[in-house]
């Protein structure tokens, strides 16, 4: 375990840190030699990647407020549009150096006007000597804003000529980023996926004061050995081990075992875990309704998961009009004469032709078909006679606004749309019944 | 009028009574999850509310209002359609949180009033920021108008966010906002509110797994339609208490129109208004249609027209009929006479409705538990069974008897019960008896189930007797006759008393269930023109333009258009004489062909010599009305330009109509 030293920063801030960020020392120590001490210039950006909860902002987060390095944090995902990001990147700049007096707001359109502004600020908040970080959270998001952000990030350093390192965060590779009319390369850095003995140790962490650690750790083994499984998700994983936990020790507070007996203890939990993993990993049901449910005591099946309400209750000719769009996206025009067309038994006709050609048609998915195709098919498979009024027009547009169908060819609205049905063959034969 | 305005008011707070039921439980939930916010999770309602979509509208209205009152003033509404980017999203909520601020807090702080809308930075950070500075201010301003104000709210009231159609939203969309809100879960309480009308698989399609994380979602399933529709004709329809009812026919459309289209109790209510309405409108007499107390004050003020009125009903005139010839006269001649009797009628129909309802659902406790439901599962199809004619001479009402006479008896006893139970609580005064009737049955079950443990006894104990009996023959003979007392005994006993109980309701039935046409007056209060209602409600805009142009006369009333079947009459407007010319079409027609056509019926009626001047050459002035007509066919939807061939256009539309 390499320790993290450095010569800019006292010791003991290192040793705090370590403790802080378990399993990353060597991508930590990595960043601490890229960013040198505070007054030298740093490599202009940097780009860090690796998979969902790894690790990246926490690390990142931790290492710059330990160490009271001066950055900018920005998540891209919550200022959507290259205003609002520079904007909120000039005014954290404003309030991160210590001064308390209020700046009338800034008004930022254009990466020029960030560039002025940004020398300004720096020369005012007298933060020439140090090296300042902005950290772009989520910066796949960067990528959908104007051609200019991205690379004009990417070398702020040299077009602002202050020492600033901008640092991307983002859990796809860099080549997807590379825009086509090159830019500056930045220096990039992978976060590798925690293994399961660094998710044993980051989970064992944090256990909770009234036990003792080993006891918590036996839990968190137990729960790895349910989940690693399906879920290698660190913050779901911590999820899980809040909920859980209570259930793990009522053993221990009703005094039917000890602390050490982990073999009663996994017996006590194993199928808990298990139904855990059915409903509350899948979100069928909320955490809340699941604490509740462990606090009576209860089965889980009084509880419906949100999956248990697939059945949707339709108006009659809305039924007819949802399998009639059914056949027709499914059905190649040509049978549709042999199909609807006999004299009696439509119906019967149409799901016996409709085994033999299923394999193709589902394999390609849905087709569009006219409205008057739609509408002649609803004619011939409902018995009574329907008139044309406006209601059956509107249930397809009310269709089409529950997403049961939906509109294909925005152009001629008017003229002829064509629609196609969203909806699986499950459904139509729930439907159907 | 203003009764109808008090109907009106009386539907919403129906309505609104039953949301707040509806809504309750869901409150009281919300109340639980605000407390709670340790995990990055942010609470979140599905709501399931089924596919009428047009009555989600009210539902939420009625959701925001009863939030508003009990747990925060922060809602926000949003609607996909406004919505299309995030950044829309979050300027349409700021603003409705900002705005609804400034309701709460009055008039105190002009300062958010002037900031206009466009130049807030819409971003959650701001939001944060206001929403720390409002429940500041409540906190330290403490005057006492405020207190009372916010005391029903907490110390920092949850953000309420609530879509309303969760499946137009853009996936993206929700996602990001999920997202940003997520992160600042701790300095902002929000809460989300999805309105989902398919089902709640929709939100795992919507939204990928990590974004699903953050939410901690519960389920609350309103009542289905069905059963909103039910409770409302319950209020409305079986109740005596309001004078105005729907015939028969009339029900059935408004049905159709639920069952087969829409599932949209509101379009049924606004159905039911129509209703309302047009029977003011249409039926002089329906002056009378009102509570009992004033229609009698209003009778003493009829005018003489009034009565001539009622002289001129059907159903009066057969009622007339029946009296003896002195009354006949002093009826269609003295109008205070009739005016009198008028009282006595409006009376006895008062009364009838009050009887009906109540057998109607005595009947409806018998029928609904019977197996395949000869009658109808619901009490709504039990009454247009029982409006349409005599009940008891149908079908499926003879095969209804039929399986109640085979009812087993705690399900006998049970419904009896029930309607002991239905019958008391009605305020007709002639039930008096029934339930006295009813009563002793009940106690001859009773008596009977004592009866019934002695025989086992009996049957036990010469049971014991055969098996004394050594003798074969003998044994079988006391078998076969021990078989055949049990059989007549049973007959004799329960299943007399069962026949017994199902003619005393079927006698119920007769004496009450008369359908509402035999009765005098019933004109005054049903709505019967159904077709009228049909053609208000059911518009059939294609059949609607096909009728106008194959046969103008229908619209123009011009006696010269009047024409016969297959002909096309040069008479008609030149778009009449396209669009027929144009159904003998194919899939593309050719713009010769057709305007040759055209000239040659427009041609047909003029004089010989006038097509002798040009006879290779087509008219000017007729290429011109031509062209005219085809553009105006072109507007109305029915031909476009195609651009397979040159000088063809296709066609649109297919017969359908």
């Amino acid at each position: 375990m390499p320790n993290l030293e450095h010569p800019a920063y006292p010791a003991a801030n290192l040793l705090h840190l370590e403790s802080l960020v378990p399993c990353r020392e060597s991508q930590v120590s990595m960043l601490l030699s890229i960013f040198g001490e505070r007054q030298q210039f740093s490599f202009p950006s940097i780009f860090i990647y690796g998979h969902t909860s790894s690790g990246k902002t926490y690390v990142m987060q931790t290492l710059l407020t330990t160490l009271q390095l001066p950055h900018v944090f920005v998540n891209c995902v919550e200022y959507f549009t290259s205003r609002l990001l520079l904007e909120e990147i000039l005014i954290q700049l404003q309030s991160c150096s210590s001064e308390t007096e209020q700046t009338s707001p800034v008004h930022c359109d254009t990466f020029n006007d960030f560039v002025r502004l940004f020398k300004q600020a720096v020369v005012s908040r007298e933060l020439q000597d140090q090296t300042l970080y902005i950290v772009l959270d989520r910066a796949e998001q960067l990528r959908e804003m104007e051609a200019n952000i991205l690379p004009a990030f990417l070398r702020l350093q040299e077009l602002t000529d202050r020492n600033v390192t901008v640092v991307l965060l983002s859990e796809i590779v860099w080549e997807l980023f590379r825009p086509n009319v090159g830019c500056f390369e930045p220096f990039t850095l992978y976060f590798p996926d925690y293994s399961i003995g660094h998710l044993q140790k980051i989970l064992s962490q944090n256990h909770p004061p009234e036990y003792s650690a080993d006891f918590y750790a036996a839990y968190i083994n137990i729960l790895l050995g349910v989940f690693y499984m399906v879920c290698r998700d660190l913050k779901e994983l911590r999820h899980l081990a809040a909920l859980n936990f209570s259930k793990y020790c009522e053993p221990v507070i009703r005094g039917e075992a000890n602390e050490r007996d982990t073999r009663k203890l996994w017996k006590n939990i194993e199928p808990h875990l298990k139904k855990a993993m059915q409903t509350v990993y899948l979100r069928e049901i909320s955490s809340s309704q699941w604490e509740r449910l462990q606090h009576d005591g209860g089965e889980p099946g009084q509880l419906k998961g949100l999956s248990a309400h697939t059945h949707v209750e339709l108006p009659y000719y809305s039924k007819f009009l949802l399998i009639a769009a059914y056949l027709a996206s499914y059905n190649p025009v040509r049978t549709d004469k042999r199909f609807f067309l006999k004299h009696h038994g439509k119906i019967r006709k149409t799901n016996f032709m409709k085994k033999h050609e299923k394999t193709s048609n589902h394999l390609l998915g849905p087709k569009p078909f006219p409205l008057d195709r739609l509408l002649a098919i609803l004619y011939s498979i409902v018995d009574n006679r329907v008139a044309p009024t406006a209601n059956i027009f509107s249930q397809i547009t009310s269709l089409v606004t529950l997403q049961l169908l939906s509109v294909v060819g925005q152009n001629d609205q008017l003229d002829g749309p064509r629609y196609k049905c969203t909806v699986s063959l499950d459904f139509i034969r729930a439907i159907a019944r | 009028q203003q009764i109808q305005e008090d109907l009106n008011k009386q539907l919403l707070d129906n309505l609104v009574s039953f949301l707040s039921q509806s809504h309750s439980a869901f409150q009281e939930k919300t109340t639980e999850w605000t407390c709670r916010m340790k995990f990055r999770e942010i609470p979140t309602a599905a709501l399931v509310l089924g596919v009428n979509v047009t009555d989600h509208d009210l539902t939420f209205r009625g959701l925001s209002d009863v939030l508003q009152e009990n747990i925060t003033p922060y809602i926000a509404l949003l609607e996909a359609k406004d919505c299309p980017g995030i950044k829309n999203l979050m300027q349409k909520l700021m603003g409705q949180l900002m705005n609804c601020d400034i309701d709460v807090d009055s008039l105190e702080d002009e300062e958010y009033v002037p900031v206009s809308q466009n130049r807030i930075r819409c971003s959650m950070s701001s939001l944060i920021s206001w929403y720390e500075s409002v429940t500041k201010k409540t906190d330290s301003e403490t005057p006492s108008k405020k207190r009372n104000a916010s005391s029903r709210h907490w110390q920092s009231p949850p953000v309420v966010v609530i879509f309303k159609d969760m499946e137009s939203f853009t996936t993206k969309v929700l996602q990001d906002f999920i997202v940003i809100s997520s992160q600042h879960i701790h300095e902002l309480p929000l809460v989300l509110i999805f309105g989902i009308a398919t089902s709640p698989m929709i939100i795992h399609r919507l939204l990928p797994h990590s974004v699903s994380s953050l939410l901690c979602i519960e389920l609350f399933q309103s009542l289905s339609c069905k059963e909103h529709l039910s409770t409302i004709i319950d209020k409305l329809l079986l109740t005596s208490q309001f004078p105005f009812k729907l015939g028969e026919k009339v029900l059935q459309v408004l049905f159709n129109i639920f069952l087969y289209h829409d599932f949209s109790v509101q379009n049924f209510i606004k159905g039911f208004q129509l209703c309302i309405v047009e029977h003011f409108y249409s039926q002089p007499l329906s002056v009378l249609c009102c509570q009992l107390v004033d229609a009698k004050k209003r009778v003493n003020f009829l005018s003489h027209d009034q009565c001539e009125n009622i002289r001129r009903l059907p159903s009066f005139r057969r009622y007339v009929e029946k009296q003896e010839s002195g009354k006949q006269i002093a009826l269609l001649t003295t109008d205070n006479f009739l005016k009198e009797e008028t009282e006595k009628l409006l009376e006895d129909l008062h009364v009838y409705h009050e009887n009906y309802v109540s057998v109607l659902r005595c009947l409806h406790v018998f029928t609904s538990s019977l197996p395949k439901y000869p009658l109808g599962k619901q009490i709504r199809e039990l009454h247009c069974a029982c409006l349409e004619n005599r009940v008891w001479e149908t079908e499926e009402y003879e095969s209804s008897l039929q399986l109640a006479r085979m009812l087993n008896k705690t399900d006998l006893v049970s419904m009896l019960q029930q309607c002991v139970e239905i019958l008391l609580s009605s305020s007709g005064k002639e039930f008096d008896k029934t339930v006295e009737k009813l009563k002793e049955f009940l106690t001859q079950f009773q008596n009977l189930e004592a009866e019934a443990s002695q025989e086992r006894d009996v049957s036990i104990s010469s049971q014991k007797e055969l098996q004394k009996k050594t003798d074969l023959y003998h044994l079988q003979k006391t078998l076969l006759e021990l078989k055949e007392s049990r059989w007549s005994k049973k007959l004799t006993r329960f299943e007399m008393l069962r026949f017994e109980v199902v003619d005393y309701i079927d006698s119920l039935v007769r004496t009450y269930l008369v359908p509402a046409d035999n009765r005098t007056l019933h004109e005054v209060v049903y709505f019967n023109a159904a077709a009228v209602l049909r053609g208000h409600l059911n518009a059939a805009p294609r059949t609607a333009l096909h009728t106008a142009l194959n046969n103008p006369h229908w619209y123009l009333k011009n006696q010269a258009l009047k024409c016969d079947g297959g002909g096309i009459s040069n008479k008609a407007p030149d778009i009449c004489i396209v669009y027929k010319l144009h159904l003998e079409c194919g899939r593309l027609i050719n713009l010769v062909d057709w305007l040759e056509a055209f000239s040659t019926v427009v041609m047909a009626g003029e004089e010989p010599n006038a097509d002798a001047t040009s006879s290779d050459q087509v008219d000017d002035i007729i290429h011109a009305r031509f062209i005219r007509a085809v553009s105006e066919l072109e507007l109305l939807g029915f031909i476009k330009p195609s651009k397979q061939k040159t000088d063809h256009v296709a066609r649109l539309t297919w017969g359908g109509c």
